[in-house]
């Protein structure tokens, strides 16, 4: 006998293929940290099916513009993120927290442990947030973020890259994932995005230049939307 | 439809977005609920600290009801509390946060679970997101619960918080090894 309360639409299981493997051996990093047993299958749960929808802390109003956070204006070439949070389904996502981090003009993260000889910028610390609106629509203003060396192997560069991290309405859509830069000579050789295993995969999240988000005479402009996992058809009872 | 998109590492940098963003207390004087202390760690395969891991928590208040609209139970909102909680491990790889032990949240078909934490771990060196629970040990309820159910009884252990004390536990993450913790695919 059920004692259902409720219904409730549980999330699409992601297909198989597209998704990074975490056991990627060119990226060194992953050889200790990666589970060698088998994820557990599991039923969702309400647990899962809620999440921390109303993002949480108070916004700055200069917290998505990297741009305008100190006295003076950060060293780089100015640039606007534009895009929107979708799910599978094309709906927006809205009203969800959206947060960057990125290194420098230089190629430098303003974290005591960049070790990257190469300049800080007192007037860029790296790090944005921003609400998505009632259309899933996000905006930020930034610098174009550095290629960086890395110690992964010899002559090992990070290409130009801004971290993303985007909460939707589920503790199942939640997603941290980079963004890259069309046309990147780096890219073919970066173990991090080469861990996504198929092409078209990787170019979601290569953003594209666009001419109508430049801002003309100070910004140039790109796109990135975000998609993240949609809705089921079949309820499931509580 | 549109394809996901796919995730990436959060890499060893993530921490200049969690001085102004992190929350280890999830709780304030008001909320309702048993105050509970969960002393975590995050290890690697060879046991060293992993000193820049990501850790999320989602949970149920002390009546079992998640902050979110679509829990359409009407019981026990509580609005000192919405159950989201994000640190950053230290320079020894340990992380601490101050809480409360959920209620019971319904499992598939109604069936209650036993009081348990939903975690979510970031790391360098991890291309994707780990997702694991803390349950407690001095929870009989635990016999029963349908997810625990779903793993291996040589593994579960890993999944259960050790009480150290009166409202004190213990809870250690190992990625990889013979005592690695158990993850899910959810
Ligand atoms: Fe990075």
């Amino acid at each position: 006998m059920s004692r259902s309360a409720f219904q409730i639409l549980p999330y699409r299981r992601p297909p198989a293929g597209d998704a990074p493997v975490n056991d990627a051996t060119a990226y060194r990093s992953t050889a200790l940290r990666h589970p060698t047993q088998p994820l557990v299958v599991i039923p969702q749960t309400l647990s899962e099916i809620t999440g921390p929808v109303y993002g949480y802390g108070r916004l700055g109003p200069m917290d998505h513009d990297l741009t305008r956070q100190h006295d003076g204006a950060p060293l780089g070439e100015r640039i606007i993120i534009d895009g929107r949070v979708l799910d599978e389904d094309e709906r927006p996502v809205p009203d969800t927290l959206v947060e960057i981090w990125q290194a420098n003009a230089s190629g430098r993260y303003a974290h005591a442990h960049d070790t990257h000889d190469a300049p800080l910028d007192p007037n860029f610390s790296g790090a944005g947030r921003t609400l998505t609106d009632a259309h899933g629509h996000f905006r930020f203003m930034t610098i174009k973020p550095g290629a960086y060396p890395w110690h992964n192997h010899d002559n090992a560069w990070r290409p130009p890259h801004v971290h993303f991290s985007v909460f939707g309405r589920s503790f199942l859509t939640r997603l941290m994932t980079q963004m890259y830069f069309p046309g990147d000579p780096l890219l073919r050789f970066d173990p991090i995005f080469a861990a996504i295993p198929t092409e078209r995969a990787r170019e979601r999240l290569i953003a594209s230049f666009d001419l109508g988000v430049t801002d003309p005479g100070r910004a140039l402009g790109y796109r990135f939307d975000i998609v993240l996992r949609g809705r089921d058809a079949t309820p499931m009872d509580l | 439809m549109l394809p996901l998109t796919p995730a990436q590492t959060v890499g060893p940098f993530f921490a200049i977005l969690v001085p102004a963003t992190g929350r280890a207390t999830l709780v304030t004087d008001h909320t309702a609920g048993q105050r509970i202390v969960v002393e975590g760690s995050v290890r690697d395969g060879a046991g060293h600290p992993v000193v820049d891991a990501l850790v999320e928590i989602w949970q149920a208040n002390a009546a079992g009801h998640c902050n979110h609209p679509e829990d359409s139970r009407t019981l026990g909102p509580d609005a000192t509390f919405d159950g989201f909680g994000r640190v950053h491990t230290d320079a020894d790889g340990r992380f601490t946060l101050e809480t409360i032990k959920p209620g019971v949240v319904p499992g598939p078909a109604g069936q209650p679970q036993a009081p348990h934490l939903v975690v979510g771990l970031f790391a360098r060196g991890l291309l994707t997101r780990l997702v694991t629970r803390i349950y407690f040990e001095d929870e009989p309820s635990n016999a029963l619960d349908p997810i625990l159910a779903c793993v291996a009884p040589d593994r579960r252990s890993t999944l259960v918080a050790a009480r150290r004390a009166e409202g004190r536990y213990r809870f250690e993450i190992v990625l990889q090894g013979p005592h690695e913790t158990v993850f899910f695919d959810v």
